[in-house]
């Protein structure tokens, strides 16, 4: 715990010391607005909800997330700091987590940051806050299920490019496991009771039902397990590539 | 029967048939040495031979094919990280995480060797007075040049005060000055400390080790000190030594 603290606290202040923190936070923050108020017609509908900016996160996550997950590992191998960084009295496991966790929290903060948005919508209505918050729990775990997928990603490559790429090909894939365009490529060739299950991995659809204001165990189990599941894979695929 | 202290062997580096693979290229084939404390160390060899790999392998970055390491009585890949404990090392081209300063760099690795307190603040004073960081403690490592990148590296391997110290071509890029410092340097803390050094200069197998291994290909040509190998060798001159056992004129 104590090492995974240490690692924790070393790359999160790493984000401020470069200027990526406030590039990332800026453009997070005038997408998510940007996307609300011109597609999201956030007055025109006349509600005193969030939805439309909830509804976009999904699609900025898409490409804002592995842009801060390309750098985990495949930086690391590039520099030969994961030279160092594994010689220390530190395991692997401890490594990734600590990383992760760093790279969470920092999307974290740019969420929270979106609170004028919360005040806004405050000023102008009653909204059932509730929903909100929930909401916002949602879209972080959401993150939280794009970070994995990218901090494993970036394990693989020592190029941020590639890593990059191929973590946005999948994240998509798993935002939309649940639309025909996924299920039509495998319903042809693959029995209905494996559809239904790649279908259930969706990302959209536990998000959009935490971001209706239930928060369902399932959803939440689902999440927790994604992440789980990718950073266990992270440990080994670091653990198998750091020397290449 | 002898009062048992010194009966017992201190060795602290037991290395037996170790071997490295890399698909089908062998880097490290059988090689088995053993280094005791106040023993410096060198490992010569042209590029390619297998040095580094060893010195990874001993620090448990690269896992070895076939063989054993112990450090200190641990075995390095049943018990890593008691291993890694008593290990410094300074990794080939000294990385290091270049946004941060040397300052946030050695409280960020104190952290992780878990020195806290008085002994933290003892440790930084005098790794920084000795490799003479204090005007350069504020600024990104990025920004520093290759001598004090690779100072800064020198002084993340020796803040715990390590029983083993690992150092892949320490004075690599160093001026002549800072060649005879970081010399100085390791002369000082040898006595009671095992130091593996890997050089390209011979020269610097007279002035600190006390111990030579010569390898090539992966293999050990020579293991003895300096004078040994002077010995087997009409030349006096290391660099001569060095080309007659590396390309197989004697062994």
């Amino acid at each position: 715990m104590r090492n995974i603290i240490t690692i924790f606290k070393r790359e999160l202040s790493s984000y401020f010391a470069t200027p990526v923190a406030y590039v990332f936070i800026v453009i997070f923050l005038i997408m998510s607005g940007a996307l609300t108020f011109y597609l999201g017609n956030y007055f025109e509908r006349g509600q005193a909800d969030l939805n439309p900016f909830f509804q976009f996160h999904p699609w900025l996550y898409l490409f804002l997330v592995p842009a801060i997950a390309m750098r985990l590992w495949a930086e690391e191998r590039k520099t030969g700091s994961i030279e160092l960084l594994m010689t220390l009295p530190i395991s692997v496991g401890q490594s990734v987590v600590g990383k992760y966790l760093a790279a969470w929290m920092f999307i974290g903060i740019a969420l929270i940051l979106t609170f004028p948005i919360w005040i806004t919508v405050n000023y102008l209505g009653s909204p059932d806050n509730g929903v909100i918050l929930a909401a916002y729990i949602g879209s972080f775990l959401m993150a939280g299920g794009f970070l994995a997928i990218g901090s494993c990603i970036s394990a693989m490559t020592k190029n941020q490019v590639i890593a990059f790429i191929i973590t946005v090909v999948i994240c998509f894939l798993f935002l939309l496991a649940g639309s025909p365009l996924v299920l039509n490529f495998f319903k042809a060739w693959i029995p209905q009771n494996i559809v239904d299950a790649i279908s259930s991995l969706s990302f959209l659809t536990h998000f959009i039902s935490i971001s209706k204001g239930v928060i369902d165990l399932r959803d939440i189990i689902y999440f927790v397990s994604l992440i789980g599941f990718w950073l266990y894979a992270n440990t080994i695929i670091v653990d198998l590539k750091k020397a290449d | 029967m002898a009062f048992p202290i010194y009966s017992i062997n201190l060795t602290m580096i037991k290395i037996n048939n170790l071997s490295k693979k890399f698909g089908h290229l062998t880097a490290v084939e059988n090689i088995s040495f053993q280094v005791k404390p106040g023993e410096v160390l060198g490992f010569l060899g042209p590029n390619g031979a297998g040095k580094s790999t060893t010195m990874k392998m001993i620090t448990g970055f690269l896992t070895p094919s076939a063989g054993e390491i112990e450090l200190c009585g641990f075995n390095v890949n049943d018990k890593p990280i008691e291993a890694k404990q008593r290990i410094g090392y300074l990794p080939e081209g000294a990385p290091s995480y270049g946004e941060m300063t040397p300052l946030q760099y050695l409280e960020f690795i104190a952290q992780v060797r878990q020195l806290s307190g008085q002994k933290k603040i003892e440790r930084n004073k005098e790794v920084i007075e000795r490799l003479h960081l204090d005007k350069v403690l504020n600024q990104s490592i990025d920004t520093l040049s290759k001598g004090f990148k690779r100072r800064v590296g020198l002084a993340q391997a020796i803040l715990h005060d390590p029983e083993v110290l690992i150092l892949d071509e320490p004075t690599d890029g160093l001026d002549p000055n800072q060649k005879f410092e970081v010399r100085e340097l390791i002369k000082s803390i040898s006595p009671e400390k095992v130091i593996v050094i890997s050089t390209h200069i011979l020269g610097e197998v007279d002035a600190i080790c006390s111990r030579a291994i010569i390898i090539a290909d992966g293999k050990i040509l020579a293991d003895d000190t300096p004078d040994g190998l002077r010995s087997k060798s009409s030349s006096d001159k290391m660099d001569d030594i060095f080309r007659e056992i590396t390309s197989g004129k004697i062994s």
